[in-house]
């Protein structure tokens, strides 16, 4: 029992301290490109740190749901990060279905996210919010037809089952539409500016403009834990790592997780931010690979 | 006078006795005025000059007397012509219906001398502040269940001059944009009434900041041409450089701003730093990077040795060949080029119709510039192409600038290889009195104009000032219709319109 909880001890505080670490990372690769020195990789820690400290600015139109819903995305992305199994590490809490679970609490903290931003009735907020969700209409497919075609090729329905042999010969269609979802899902460019202080042209930044002090930290926070969940979930599905040591098996997921990381820094780097206009190619393009990925899982293995 | 006079033409850069001026009774003088423009007139100034009471004659008094005054510049005959009203008050029958050039112009006029243009479609003050805000006034609105309203600013998320925009939208599209400026209204021009005063120079040194050569040229050149000469040679020469460099950062850093806004980091990076780079040559020219204290009425404060001219011709190469590359990433990148193209278009009718001025103007494939158009200064010696593209897009307006930071290149490198010799500066005479004087200096960011009017003892009467923003806000507004409102930042960037210029 005491080992059951110090593991799911061990695994909270691996997720909540490791997170801030990737904006980090990106932010140096970019600096590194753009061949200026950049912010230390650890200013996201300092900046948590900053904001815990502050004061909250509340706006009178606001309800209490502008403080809790921050708060429930929180607790929704770290629960949805506790079901990932951690490679060799296992998961804390597996079941029949989790993987279901894991989606429904991505989709709870989206819709946190969304009413937070319409409770100051800001216009500004009011169309991220509407970008949100509707960029999200496809994400969502993408990652839906991604999770299935795990779930084919492996007959599981846990995550634990279906991430340890990764996608076999629909790997590479899989890694390319994850690795789309997981820019889209996380307001990356090409599909969201993360560093742009341009209200009209943002999506997840403009939805927590109001937000200050505790609540903007929980969400800032819980932001990185979801970009940690895309690459660890993106890796493993990739990477069988069942077929590792314990040992080469971590170091593959830590690895691989660093890999996407300088990816989305490479790509943050050598290309402009698409219009909005043609974002749902892209992220159709993004369901259709993982629904190839689906057809291969399913037809290959009959094969 | 009879109505088939037409205007008394001068020169760039050159005066006429006030008395010269043709004048009409205002009616009839926005009728000529209407025709001058019509016959492909460019609309540079119109402004009032308060007239004494005496003049007015017993006629009803409704407030302050004045007298219009319009400058025409005819670009193809390289001429402007001047005409002015009868003194009035009052009304008077609006020119904008008849040319939308003077839309803005007689919403100034009305705000400043309280003259009120009948028939104008949108009368609203221009920047005139209430209490601690510019009075706005009322917008215009769309109606719909589908149409929401986007306030954006005074207060930006950058490190930006204030401005409130405010679109009218169906969802993302927007319908119509209206900017309102005036936050930075300083009085500039009423300081001048009376002036030159100690503190003019360094005023219109900072009349807009980052085009202070500009508008020191046009204000050195119409103080020298009210004395009846000219600045020396060298000068001219000097002032001519400092102008291309000046135009030289400012593209630089719009093309690296414009890269910025579509989160393309290769030129971004690059231009900014470059930017700074071309700063420092106008430092290596007068000690201050954006040119103050180089332009002096007379001549110029500081002269430009060899030695120090070939620092600047070295750098100069280096700087060049910086810009080039950063330039050649942009267009090299298709991600870029789908984010300019046909976005933000201003046609060709349009910015001919609002009398669009400078590179927004020559995007829109409209041959402007006051270098070519109305030479004045070293531009009579010394010329550069100018730099037109059609298509009127973000991409068009990028493109002019790119063409213009090679062609100021060229042009520097070519004017310091053959200096003129002689003084930098001499002393000026005492102005001449009941004069008007004109001068038009194509700044970076457009046709820069500066009239100045003496009284009986030389001083200015009158001093107006039109900056390029003001003729060109409403092109940014027009090329909005349509548009996404998430391409408004690059829209905006493209055009990089001054709001202090505007605000005056």
């Amino acid at each position: 029992m005491t080992i059951t909880i110090l593991g799911f001890a061990l695994r909270l505080a691996l997720w909540l301290l490791l997170a801030p670490l990737l904006p980090g990372l990106i932010n140096k690769v970019k600096a590194w490109v753009a061949g200026r020195r950049g912010p230390p990789v650890l200013q996201l820690y300092y900046d948590l740190a900053r904001l815990w400290r502050k004061g909250v600015v509340l706006s009178t139109l606001a309800s209490p749901g502008f403080i809790i819903a921050p708060a429930v995305a929180w607790v929704a992305l770290v629960g949805a990060a506790l079901l990932l199994p951690l490679g060799p590490g296992g998961t804390a809490l597996s079941f029949r279905g989790d993987v279901l679970l894991m989606i429904y609490l991505l989709a709870l903290a989206r819709f946190c996210t969304v009413w937070a931003a319409m409770e100051t009735g800001s216009a500004f907020e009011g169309m991220g919010s509407v970008r949100e969700v509707s960029y999200a209409v496809l994400t969502e497919a993408a990652i839906i037809a991604a999770v299935l075609s795990l779930c084919v090729h492996t007959g599981g329905l846990s995550l634990a089952t279906i991430l340890a042999p990764a996608a076999g010969a629909g790997a590479a269609l899989l890694a390319g539409g994850l690795f789309t979802v997981l820019l889209a899902e996380n307001c990356r460019v090409p599909f969201d500016d993360p560093n742009t202080h341009l209200e009209l042209t943002m999506i997840h930044e403009v939805m927590v403009l109001d937000h200050s002090g505790p609540p903007l930290a929980a969400i800032l926070h819980g932001a990185s834990v979801k970009l940690l969940l895309f690459s660890v979930l993106l890796v493993q599905a990739v990477i069988p790592l069942g077929d590792l040591s314990p040992l080469a098996a971590g170091g593959a997921l830590a690895g691989g997780v660093l890999v996407v990381t300088i990816g989305v820094g490479l790509v943050e780097s050598l290309l402009a931010r698409f219009a909005f206009r043609q974002v749902p190619f892209l992220l159709t393009l993004a369901f259709l690979l993982c629904l190839f990925a689906l057809l291969v899982a399913w037809k290959g293995g009959a094969a | 006078m009879n109505s088939t006079t037409s205007f008394v033409q001068l020169a760039n850069a050159t005066s006429l006795p006030w008395a010269e001026v043709p004048a009409w009774p205002v009616a009839e003088f926005v009728r000529v005025t209407a025709a001058a423009l019509e016959r492909g007139g460019r609309l540079c100034a119109w402004f009032g000059v308060p007239e004494p009471m005496a003049t007015v004659g017993p006629s009803k008094a409704e407030g302050p007397a004045i007298s219009l005054v319009a400058i025409v510049a005819s670009d193809a005959e390289n001429i402007l012509a001047v005409g002015r009203s009868a003194p009035f008050s009052g009304k008077y029958p609006a020119l904008t219906p008849l040319n939308h050039q003077a839309h803005l112009f007689e919403r100034e006029v009305w705000e400043q001398h309280g003259v009120e243009p009948e028939g104008h479609p949108w009368l609203k003050p221009v920047r005139r502040t209430a209490g601690t805000a510019p009075a706005v006034g009322e917008f215009f609105r769309v109606d719909g269940g589908e149409i929401h309203e986007v306030a954006v600013g005074p207060v930006h998320a950058g490190v930006i001059e204030p401005g409130h925009f405010r679109f009218q939208c169906a969802g993302e599209e927007v319908i119509h944009l209206e900017i309102a400026l005036g936050y930075q209204h300083r009085g500039v021009e009423t300081a001048m009434a009376g002036g030159p005063h100690r503190a003019t120079l360094s005023q219109m040194e900072t009349v807009a900041g980052d085009s202070t050569i500009a508008h020191t040229t046009a204000y050195a050149t119409v103080l020298e041409t009210l004395a009846g000469g000219e600045a020396p040679l060298r000068a001219q020469w000097l002032r001519a450089i400092a102008l291309e460099l000046e135009r030289l950062a400012s593209h630089t850093g719009d093309l690296g701003a414009l890269a910025g806004d579509v989160a393309f980091l290769p030129t971004s990076a690059a231009c900014g730093k470059i930017r700074g780079d071309f700063l420092n040559l106008s430092a290596l020219l007068c000690g201050n990077r954006f040119g103050r204290s180089l332009v002096r009425p007379g001549g110029c404060g500081h002269d430009l040795e060899p030695a120090r001219a070939q620092q600047l011709l070295s750098r100069l190469e280096t700087h060049l060949a910086d810009i080039e590359q950063a330039a050649t990433w942009l267009w090299d990148a298709a991600s870029v080029r789908a984010r300019f193209e046909n976005v933000g278009t201003v046609f060709a009718s349009q910015a001919t119709e609002i009398g669009l001025v400078g590179p927004a103007a020559r995007a829109s494939g409209l041959v402007r510039d006051v270098r070519y158009d109305h030479p004045a200064g070293w531009h009579r010696f010394a010329q550069a192409p100018v730099a037109v593209w059609s298509g009127g897009d973000v991409l068009a307006r990028a493109r002019v600038r790119w063409l213009e930071i090679q062609r100021s290149g060229q042009f520097i490198r070519e004017q310091l290889a053959s200096p003129p010799d002689g003084a930098v500066r001499e002393d000026l005479l005492p102005a001449a009195p009941e004069t008007l004087a004109v001068a038009l200096v194509e700044g970076w960011r457009g046709e820069v104009c500066h009239v100045a009017l003496t009284d009986a003892a030389g001083r200015f009467r009158r001093y107006k000032i039109v900056d390029p923003s003001f003729h060109n806000w409403t092109g940014l507004a027009l090329a909005l219709r349509g548009q996404a409102i998430s391409d408004f930042p690059i829209c905006n960037k493209s055009f990089n319109l001054s709001y202090c210029g505007f605000d005056l």
